[in-house]
């Protein structure tokens, strides 16, 4: 037996530090090669760390939430034969240990009278079985448990052989806090808390949106846009074209607007380091595309924008939202934008303040389409309104630029064939 | 094309599997329709299961007259019998026509159209039948399995499968079963019993290579008695002219005569022919490829039963389909048997629920293996059956039961109580301490207990 240390890789170039997110594994646990331990993140991506080796986990190396040192002990593995290192690695009381494997006969160590350590992070098991070993129960129980979401690995069984009764389920769902509490009398007072660690994705998202608003002077603007002529473009081109190409939404026609209106607008597509004291304008239109995600905000980007036809950023934006939801977007295709553009869709209200996405200097905002009653050349028509909620730097955006770029904005969506005159 | 058919669950095959899915899915209340090529049941219904226990009935009850014809000690004399096969495989089929009938009445009762044709998947929502579309949310794919043929032996004239066997015209005079597996030995030894010269051709070293020695040793010896000639270790190489050719284990030819030779070397999943390659779905060897609630590698398309390959019991598929329809209703179910039991109906018969002794031992278990022989229960004597034992396997440190095996005349029904207290979690003493009926077979369950916790009564 010899031991198989796995040290915090360096996953980006130039990263010192690596935050821990996620265990996926605990002492004791066997694990094959390929299946991952961890995930770490860098800047706003997440990466899986996969095991080399076949083994038994016998220390982690930290807790999540931790930022780590890259090349610092990740977690060490028991494997055949000689591991990689000679002797054993010193490592900290590991966070989630389990108890020893002992003959089931005896009854299982209960751990829910622990010591407060510190705001524990992962949930405690109240039983540690191997993830191969079998809860024992009958199949009256076993149903009660997958209706109820009770998962029979984690119960302590009284029964016989560590059986798991009716009875034991009962006892687990009512040490499970505050889930079933509420059932019963919904007006019951409430005095439950729960204390959710704002680390990993969260953490970072927390940091950003504060730098933002702290650094930045925000001023926001918002101007309602007739979309009528560019709805009934779109509903024509899906008509014609949806099965071949892909469906439009109005994300693709709002970036193409802001490509073209760039062009006038240099100082609005741009960079400002405001450390260094230098703004750089660009070229590249790389539009970030704000994107909710099950772990957070994210904001992936549509590189060269300028480039893409109605279509390819159509498809672009699907494909990256796909990405990012499903956690598979990579650090390139999260970083690097030049101007943000956000949208709630149905839920996007009639007006946001958007928090700029720095180092860029804009953050275009859309709002909720809504048919209301507009009175053009003397007559009252009913118009498809939508807003535009956008926000600039004000420290290098001056109100007049922003506005008339917006404007111009506008005036490309009103007139949806000027998208495409050159 | 007629209009399209709308559904929510649609089922391909009918099956214990698939017709045992409608039934709960319509009783859930779930949109079905059960598409079905031949007839309603399925393999086990009408060509598996149930005709093979019919038949092997006919030959036990003719077998017993004979017996009785020739001086029996029981004192029944009767003179040498006959046997009308053509009646007999009347009455089996008549018990097929009931129960297929039954079948349909069940799936109108709770209102599932059935559709009769051969299916034909387009995608993972959309079926034809015919020129009728449907289209579905959820698929069920349970078109169960068919026998594996031999490329030497092709089914036709004198070479029979399982199917054939069970609609005899005529009893032959010699019949050849290729394949020492449980469906093999049953019909071989049903047609023995019916007075064919039957001999046994396994590629392995003895019968039942599926279970342990110990086990299949009284199988093995009534097949002895039965007169059913044994080639183990013989593969067959070809059959011309009424002769079947083999290999012997030093390698030479032998060639043995005989009238009929039954090909029952297995079965293998039913995935040609119905466009199953549209889904591309992951497989696992020649099965659809299923996790634990029977959902393949496409959502919403699901597998159940013989398809998504072994064990390739009825009683799965009916256990899997149930949990789909319950699944497809929003129900949180996982398919977790502690066992499923596995009988064989040779004579004696054979039955194995959860862990045997060597698998035991392969899973790291330390086991008491006990036994405790039909010879000594009074019941299996007035049954004239002194062979066979029941076995129990349990864990040394808390006694929990993992597994029961047992063998000998009537055991299948001892799958009940085996079953029972595996998936209840029984430890020895559970079953040492339950007061079981005299004078029975399951007797000997509670001695092979007390045995294994060193104190029987009647040994």
């Amino acid at each position: 037996m010899g031991t198989h240390v796995i040290k915090m890789p360096d996953i980006g170039e130039g990263i010192a530090e690596v935050e821990l997110s996620v265990w996926h594994v605990k002492v004791g646990d066997m694990v094959v090669e390929d299946q991952v331990l961890a995930d770490v993140m860098t800047d706003k991506a997440m990466v899986d760390i996969p095991s080399p080796v076949h083994g038994k986990v016998i220390a982690l190396g930290g807790e999540p939430g931790e930022v780590m040192a890259v090349g610092s002990v990740l977690i060490s593995i028991e494997v055949e034969g000689a591991g990689n290192t000679r002797e054993v690695p010193v490592v900290a009381e590991p966070a989630t240990a389990a108890p020893a494997p002992m003959p089931a006969s005896q009854p299982a160590p209960m751990l829910e009278s622990q010591p407060a350590r510190k705001p524990s992070v992962a949930p405690q098991a109240p039983v540690a079985r191997d993830a191969n070993e079998r809860p024992l129960a009958s199949p009256a129980v076993r149903k009660h448990a997958l209706d109820a979401g009770i998962p029979l690995r984690l119960v302590q069984g009284s029964g016989p052989a560590g059986r798991i009764l009716h009875e034991d389920l009962d006892v687990y769902l009512l040490q499970r806090p505050a889930q079933k509490a509420t059932a019963a009398n919904p007006y019951a007072e409430r005095n439950d808390e729960e204390q959710i660690p704002v680390i990993g994705m969260r953490r970072k998202i927390a940091q950003r949106m504060q730098d933002a608003t702290r650094r930045a002077a925000h001023f926001s603007y918002v101007e309602e846009i007739d979309v009528t002529a560019l709805d009934e473009l779109r509903v024509h081109l899906n008509e014609k074209h949806g099965a071949t190409r892909g469906k439009l939404t109005l994300l693709p026609f709002i970036v193409r607007a802001m490509v073209v209106a760039l062009r006038d607008f240099p100082q609005i597509n741009a960079r400002y380091d405001d450390e260094a004291q230098v703004i750089t304008r660009l070229g590249a239109v790389h539009v970030g595309v704000a994107t909710q995600s099950d772990v957070g905000l994210m904001v992936p980007v549509v590189r060269h924008a300028e480039a893409r036809s109605l279509w390819g950023n159509a498809e672009e934006i699907a494909r990256l939202a796909t990405a990012a939801r499903n956690g598979k977007a990579s650090r390139d295709e999260l970083s690097g934008s030049t101007i943000t553009l956000t949208s709630l869709g149905a839920l996007g209200g009639i007006v946001s303040t958007p928090v700029l996405n720095l180092p860029e200097v804009a953050i275009v905002g859309v709002n909720r389409i809504v048919e209301r009653p507009m009175v053009i050349k003397g007559q009252i028509v009913i118009r498809k309104m939508m807003n535009l909620s956008s926000s600039f730097d004000h420290r290098v955006v001056d109100g007049m630029d922003a506005a008339q770029f917006i404007q111009a904005i506008r005036g490309l969506l009103e007139q949806p064939a000027s998208l495409f005159l050159e | 094309m007629t209009q399209t058919l709308h559904t929510t669950l649609l089922i391909i095959g009918g099956g214990p599997g698939g017709y045992v899915a409608a039934i709960r899915a319509g009783q859930l209340g779930i949109p079905t329709i059960l598409v079905e090529g031949q007839a309603l049941g399925g393999t086990c219904l009408n060509i598996g299961c149930i005709p093979s226990k019919a038949l092997i009935h006919v030959a036990e009850q003719f077998q017993q007259s004979v017996h009785h014809s020739q001086g029996s000690p029981l004192g029944i004399e009767v003179d040498v019998p006959t046997l009308d096969i053509r009646k007999s495989v009347e009455w089996k089929d008549g018990i097929v026509d009931r129960l297929t009938t039954g079948v349909a009445a069940l799936l109108k009762k709770h209102k599932v159209q059935v559709i009769h044709g051969w299916a034909k998947v387009v995608d993972g929502k959309t079926v034809d039948v015919g020129d009728q579309r449907i289209q579905c949310e959820h698929l069920l794919l349970a078109t169960g399995s068919k026998s594996v043929n031999l490329p030497m032996l092709p089914i036709g004239g004198p070479i029979i499968s399982s199917t054939e066997a069970l609609a005899p015209t005529r009893v032959p005079k010699r019949l050849i079963v290729v394949g020492g597996g449980y469906i093999g030995l049953e019909l071989g030894i049903a047609y023995r019993k019916l007075g064919a010269e039957v001999s046994v051709v396994e590629a392995q070293e003895r019968i039942l290579p599926a279970y342990d020695a110990e086990l299949t040793q009284p199988v093995a010896e009534s097949l002895k008695q039965l007169g059913v000639k044994l080639y183990l270790k013989h593969s067959v190489t070809g059959f011309e002219h009424n002769r079947l050719q083999v290999r012997d284990p030093k390698g030479d030819t032998v060639s043995l005569e005989t009238d009929q030779v039954l090909v029952a070397v297995g079965r293998t999943p039913n995935t040609q022919g119905w466009n199953l390659e549209a889904l591309n779905l992951d497989m696992h060897g020649a099965a659809v490829k299923i996790d634990h609630r029977c959902q393949t590698s496409m959502r919403n398309v699901w597998a159940i039963g013989d398809l998504s390959g072994e064990p390739m019991l009825a009683h799965r598929a009916m256990a899997q389909g149930e949990m789909v329809a319950e699944l497809i209703s929003g129900q949180h179910r996982e398919f977790n048997p502690a066992a499923i039991p596995a009988v064989c109906f040779t004579d004696p018969e054979l039955v194995v629920v959860g862990k045997t002794p060597d698998e035991a031992k392969a899973a790291g278990l330390d086991c008491i293996v006990s036994s405790f022989p039909f010879a000594a229960n009074g019941r299996a004597m007035t049954l004239e059956s002194k062979t066979g034992f029941v076995r129990v396997v349990a864990r040394r440190d808390n006694h929990l039961i993992v597994g029961w095996q047992a063998v000998g005349v009537g055991v299948s029904e001892l799958s009940t109580a085996f079953g029972l207290s595996l998936e209840m979690g029984a430890r020895l003493e559970d079953v040492a301490g339950t007061i079981h009926a005299h004078p029975t077979l399951g007797e000997a369950v509670q001695e092979a207990a007390l045995r294994a916790l060193g104190h029987p009564l009647h040994l």
